[in-house]
């Protein structure tokens, strides 16, 4: 009985792993754990909000991060919160940019590791 | 950008009765999201009603040298719609023996209604102190004869309100039509020039911005910092307020959000943005909007939808105060436009 119960359920849910409709229901997350949920949604909300760095600014950096984090619901949720606020498509270009330079960077500098593994073990 | 109005490419949303078919049906009718009514009902603010009259918007035609993406009027060239001058001395006649403080003239392009400076000067005559005319700013250089507009308003005091959507030219011509942002430029200098925008001028120019797509506007104090900062830096341009203005899902917008897909989205982007606090100061309570033949309606969005206003005074010749005082305002999901966020009015946030 119980496995049928699973099995009705797994049929019900979608075929793709990301549903651009899901993201309206990201806030659902503090049904199955209120307390987490809510705490998360209150860091977050502040988090953004205008202090040291302005709003704008932590929004393109927020779309950055979208970027190499891969997350297509923060893709969409930044690009709609960049053009909210008035940002052009080349400065989210150039946002996005940083994010590769970073991740780029970052695959690159390991080349030093090779360099000195190599180094050390066929000197 | 659009070189046609709705109505002369015979569109299906030129028909009103099809756009409010469509506000009611699909996510509405099967309660996904709820009607505008119910939610007002929510906050007991159902139905909603007319205060006293303060401001008198008079669409004086909707004949405009633009044709913008997303006109809510369905504007341009090729509409013949104009207030006779008939029309307006009923208008007049109304200014005179109402308590109405502000006249707010609107268009098309007000400014190419052949009788447009004859009511300017006769409407000040009447005793109107506060006029605003919505100028497009490129029909100032449109032509010779409108050279001399920013002289005109600065005589009457005309408080200008202009649409800017963007302070770069992409973003602002893409939305508006090629050369719109160079033209619009050169003619807030020459507001400028006279006074208009001025730190403690009074001589007032405010800006209106809208989204160029299918998201909300943002913050309208940020909006209003990044303007004045980018148009002063790269023009040397000042002006007062920046109005940050929803676009309703009507219209040209509408057409837009169904042919991009965007439509049910934008509607929830509504619907989850509601402040019911900005329902008790949306513009509909204190405003009255005539049309070009002299129809009264609740706002300008609903004379574009035909939706009148209910009272048994349905045209500004019969105009009466005390019948029209208190009238329940009509509504339908468009209304979501002008409580979203901070609130959206011609004036700029509600809330």
């Amino acid at each position: 009985m119980i496995f049928r119960i699973k099995n009705l359920e797994t049929k019900k849910m979608s075929k793709t792993y990301y549903d651009p409709a899901d993201l309206r229901k990201f806030g659902k997350i503090t049904e199955w754990s209120e307390e987490l949920g809510n705490k998360f949604f209150e860091y977050y909300g502040k988090v953004f909000e205008e202090g040291a760095l302005s709003a704008r600014e932590k929004s393109l950096i927020a779309l950055a991060v979208a970027h190499t984090e891969q997350c297509p619901y923060c893709i969409d949720a930044y690009t709609k919160d960049g053009l909210q606020r008035g940002v052009t498509k080349e400065e989210m270009m150039e946002a996005i940019h940083v994010g590769a330079a970073i991740k780029s960077g970052a695959t690159l500098v390991h080349g030093v590791q090779m360099m000195n593994k190599v180094n050390k073990l066929d000197g | 950008m659009a070189t046609k109005s709705l109505k002369k490419r015979d569109s299906d949303l030129a028909n009103s009765n099809r756009q409010l078919e469509i506000l009611s049906n699909g996510i509405f009718q099967n309660g996904e999201l709820p009607t505008f009514k119910n939610k007002i009902a929510e906050t007991n603010q159902f139905p909603l009603k007319a205060k006293k009259l303060e401001i008198l918007q008079i669409n004086v035609g909707y004949m405009c040298n633009q044709v913008c993406d997303h006109c809510h009027v369905d504007a341009g060239p090729d509409r013949k719609e104009i207030m006779t001058r008939e029309t307006m001395r009923q208008c007049l006649e109304v200014i005179k023996n109402t308590g109405a403080h502000t006249l707010d003239l609107t268009g098309g392009a007000p400014e190419m209604n052949p009788d447009f400076r004859w009511f300017v000067e006769e409407a000040a005559k009447a005793g109107i102190k506060d006029f605003i005319v919505r100028s497009n700013l490129t029909i100032i250089r449109a032509n010779k004869k409108y050279y001399d507009l920013p002289e005109f308003f600065k005589k009457h005091n005309v408080h200008v309100v202009s649409s800017m959507p963007h302070w770069t030219r992409g973003k602002t011509d893409k939305q508006r039509g090629d050369g719109v942002f160079d033209k619009s430029i050169k003619a807030l200098q020459e507001l400028n020039a006279i006074g208009y925008g001025m730190p403690d001028s009074d001589l007032r120019l405010d800006l209106v911005y809208n989204p160029s797509g299918a998201f909300l506007p943002g913050d309208q104090m940020s909006m209003e910092k990044d303007f004045k900062k980018a148009l002063m830096e790269d023009f040397g341009i000042q002006f007062h307020n920046l109005f940050a203005i929803t676009n309703l899902p009507i219209s040209r917008f509408l057409d837009y959000l169904i042919a991009s897909e965007n439509y049910e989205d934008y509607m929830y982007q509504l619907v989850e943005a509601y402040n019911p606090a900005a329902v008790a100061n949306v513009m509909c309570t204190n405003t009255l909007s005539v049309s070009w033949d002299g129809y009264l309606f609740d706002c300008d969005f609903n004379q574009m939808l035909e939706l009148p206003v209910n009272s048994k005074i349905k045209h500004i010749s019969e105009y009466n105060e005390e019948l029209l005082e208190g009238r329940n305002i009509v509504i339908s999901q468009h209304c979501y436009g002008c409580t979203a966020g901070a609130g959206s009015s011609c004036q700029g946030v509600v809330a």
